[in-house]
């Protein structure tokens, strides 16, 4: 059978807010790269109208937010809604890094489908990821 | 720019050459001996362990450090061919200051405990650091929040969202007078974890202090105030490397002119560990960092004996328990020998190398949380078996909470059952002489060395740091250590072994709900009935004092007085120094 030529997936690794810890998503970049996904890294201190530009202008097609200073609950709505204002509620946004367990259930019902805390292996977020993407060919 | 490039090249006496045929005053066998024992060795190997082997096989392994540093079965003198004490190691208190860089050390005091502390408003830090002395600690420790660490006010926009969360938030003096309320800061020393703006924070706890009627030279402390590891691993840096270098050799002037007691900078290795480095990595640039310090301010025409002397450093105490060892004991070795020989230090003290430890935060789990306290115990007698002056031991529910009472004050009693009851204070430097920790600690000079080679060979630390040399070290460093935990050949006990299927329940500490508001209030208030002229005058001579050749301290002590916020003092100084991007390089 003859395929198409397949679109690598396109993911923005974010850094919300002020925080400065960056190891993290570095090595989910990594990760991600050698997975063979196009890993766009924001860099420190993004607010939630830069991630959703960036998001826009990337063409991604998952947007991971990586937070370790307890601004999450504050900063992942307002993320969301940028993306929302863009027309971006197909693109999978997923978070990781400090997100205690109970605010594990109110980030999903945000909208963010994959929330992994510490101790996450990289593989699963690479599974997570192309599981739950867009399906190929969409516009 | 003067640099560590201008280093005289001379062939560093401990990288263990051999010097010659006979080791004259070792107290290990000299020449055929050693030869004899290294030949008996192989025929241990050989025979003894082979027949043992072949019934009971060793385990897997590699047999490594959490670093990769490969490690032997065994260590004997042969491991140590070219051993002289007196030169390897010499006395405590006494050039190189392998043991110890005070001759009795613990038997006349012990470290400094003193726990990072810091979250919410002033108010509520104020009242964990009067628990934490009220419980035995005995000097304070102080986490500001990000819009502090980044030099912005806690009504900016930007901090939306983030205060308190992950220290304390400061904007003005008046936040300072209150998280220092009823704390005798002529008696108490407090250590404060700011860099970006550190001078500008330093500048409120000198007002602070004055207010009080305590006189700045009666102040000691510590700001942390390393830049350069910012733009290396820990990222709260707002300026460009110059003008930033600029305000610490400011700073270090400052200090060795007016407060003789205060550590102006805590050259760092812990966030360069946290980060994801290797020990030798954190090691070397941590210590190419402090070089560079000292080239700065010789740069300037100070004296190194004038400042050198209150050159601190804070050092990361992570599981591998003899790799911490030997590294903070090649770190002493070779601190003293480069302010010796390459900067012509007269003063011993110049040649001490002073450091805080803190225990591995990264380390820490929120699997089965309880288990970090064991993390934590092994990891500070680490940092005291290598002879730290002051240790922060982590609370066990840190992997993703801040302390808790109860927690952090476990965590203050692991200090304390060390110093009192462990045995292990009684004598100075107790692992020194132990054929592997010696050989180890050789092997870290080593490959520090090599390392600076590497530095050099790029220009130096702040061109090494533009070639984004370190960010990419560590940043691979990382990754592999995480490919080696997620194939399991790197254990981590509760997550990828010993698992157990409960829910993570760590309490998550409430911060009073009012705080916030009480702090945007102040603010407010700090602003509406400050004398306008005088805040006007100050922010003016700020930025005057900036764009000049001047050091910045009397002015931004001045701003301090007259109310000027954190953000309006780094407002001025971003408008004269410019702003540092952060990097998109993963």
């Amino acid at each position: 059978m003859v395929t198409a030529i397949e679109r690598k997936i396109r993911v923005l690794v974010a850094k919300p807010g002020l925080d400065g810890h960056d190891r993290g998503a570095k090595v989910i970049a990594r990760a991600l790269r050698d997975a063979g996904m196009e890993v766009i890294y924001t860099g420190l201190h993004q607010t939630p109208e830069m991630i959703a530009e960036a998001a826009l202008q990337e063409d991604v097609d998952a947007v991971g937010l990586s937070i370790l200073s307890g601004a999450h609950m504050a900063l992942f709505p307002r993320v969301l809604a940028e993306l929302h204002k863009r027309g971006m509620d197909d693109v999978l946004v997923c978070a990781g890094g400090i997100i205690p367990p109970d605010d594990v259930e109110p980030v999903r019902q945000m909208g963010i489908k994959g929330v992994f805390g510490p101790g996450t292996p990289m593989d699963e977020v690479v599974t997570f990821i192309r599981a739950n993407v867009r399906p190929e060919g969409h516009a | 720019m003067v640099d560590i490039q201008n280093r005289a090249n001379t062939s560093t006496p401990n990288r263990h050459q051999n010097g010659g045929p006979v080791n004259g005053h070792g107290e290990t066998p000299a020449g055929d001996g050693i030869a004899r024992l290294a030949e008996e060795a192989r025929r241990w190997e050989a025979t003894t362990v082979q027949q043992t082997i072949a019934r009971l096989p060793e385990r897997t392994g590699p047999f490594t450090t959490v670093s990769g540093q490969p490690i032997n079965r065994l260590y004997t003198p042969a491991d140590l061919p070219d051993f002289d004490y007196l030169r390897d190691l010499g006395f405590p208190g006494e050039f190189p200051f392998t043991r110890g860089v005070q001759p009795t050390m613990y038997r006349s005091r012990y470290w400094t405990m003193r726990l990072f502390a810091g979250f919410g408003s002033p108010e509520e830090t104020n009242a964990r650091f009067r628990y934490l002395l009220e419980h035995g600690q005995t000097g304070l420790s102080t986490a500001f929040d990000f819009p502090t660490l980044y030099g912005r006010d806690s009504d900016d926009p930007l901090s939306y969202g983030e205060f308190g969360k992950c220290g304390v938030g400061i904007s003005s003096l008046a936040d300072m007078e209150i998280l220092f309320q009823d704390i005798p800061l002529d008696k108490v020393t407090t250590s404060m974890t700011i860099n970006g703006p550190a001078p500008t924070i330093w500048a409120f706890y000198i007002a602070a202090a004055e207010k009080t009627g305590v006189p700045r030279g009666a102040l000691g402390g510590t700001i942390q105030n390393d830049i350069l590891k910012e733009y290396i691993a820990q990222n709260t840096f707002i300026y460009p490397p110059a003008p930033s270098m600029r305000m610490v050799v400011d700073t270090i002037e400052f200090a060795a002119q007016e407060l003789p007691r205060w550590n102006p900078v805590s050259i760092s290795g812990y966030h360069i560990r946290e980060a994801g480095s290797t020990a030798a990595q954190e090691l070397a640039f941590t210590l190419a960092d402090g070089l560079a310090y000292v080239a700065a301010s010789v740069h300037r025409g100070l004296d190194v004996d004038d400042f050198a002397p209150r050159l601190s450093f804070f050092f990361n105490a992570h599981n591998d328990f003899f790799e911490e060892i030997a590294k903070y004991r090649a770190a002493r070795r070779i601190w003293a020998r480069e302010l010796k020989e390459r900067f012509g230090a007269q003063n011993p003290r110049s040649m001490w190398l002073r450091f805080h430890t803190q225990t591995a935060g990264q380390s820490l789990t929120a699997q089965q949380p309880e288990i970090n306290l064991v993390r934590t115990t092994i990891q500070a007698l680490a940092g005291v078996l290598g002879g730290t002056q002051s240790l922060h031991t982590n609370s066990m529910d840190e992997a993703i909470a801040l302390p808790s009472d109860k927690a952090v004050r476990l965590a203050l009693r692991t200090q304390q059952i060390i110093a009192e009851e462990s045995g292990v204070t009684n004598t100075v430097d107790p692992l020194g002489g132990a054929y592997f920790v010696e050989a180890l600690t050789n092997e870290m000079e080593r490959q520090c060395y090599e390392y600076f080679d590497r530095i050099n060979a790029l220009g130096g630390v702040i061109p090494a740091i533009e070639a984004n040399f370190f960010q990419d070290e560590i940043a691979r460093a990382s990754y592999e250590y995480q490919k080696e935990v997620d194939a399991n050949r790197k254990t981590v006990v509760g997550v990828n072994k010993y698992q157990l299927d409960e829910a993570i329940e760590i309490p998550i500490l409430q911060m009073d709900p009012q705080g916030e508001r009480r702090q945007m209030d102040r603010l407010a208030r700090v602003r509406r009935e400050r004398d306008a002229a005088r805040h006007a005058a100050a922010l003016t001579r700020v930025r005057e004092t900036a764009k000049r050749e001047e050091n910045i301290m009397p002015a931004l002590i001045e701003a301090a007085h007259a109310y000027a916020t954190l953000g309006e003092i780094t407002d001025v100084l971003r408008s004269v120094f410019g702003i540092q991007k952060f990097s998109t390089i993963v």
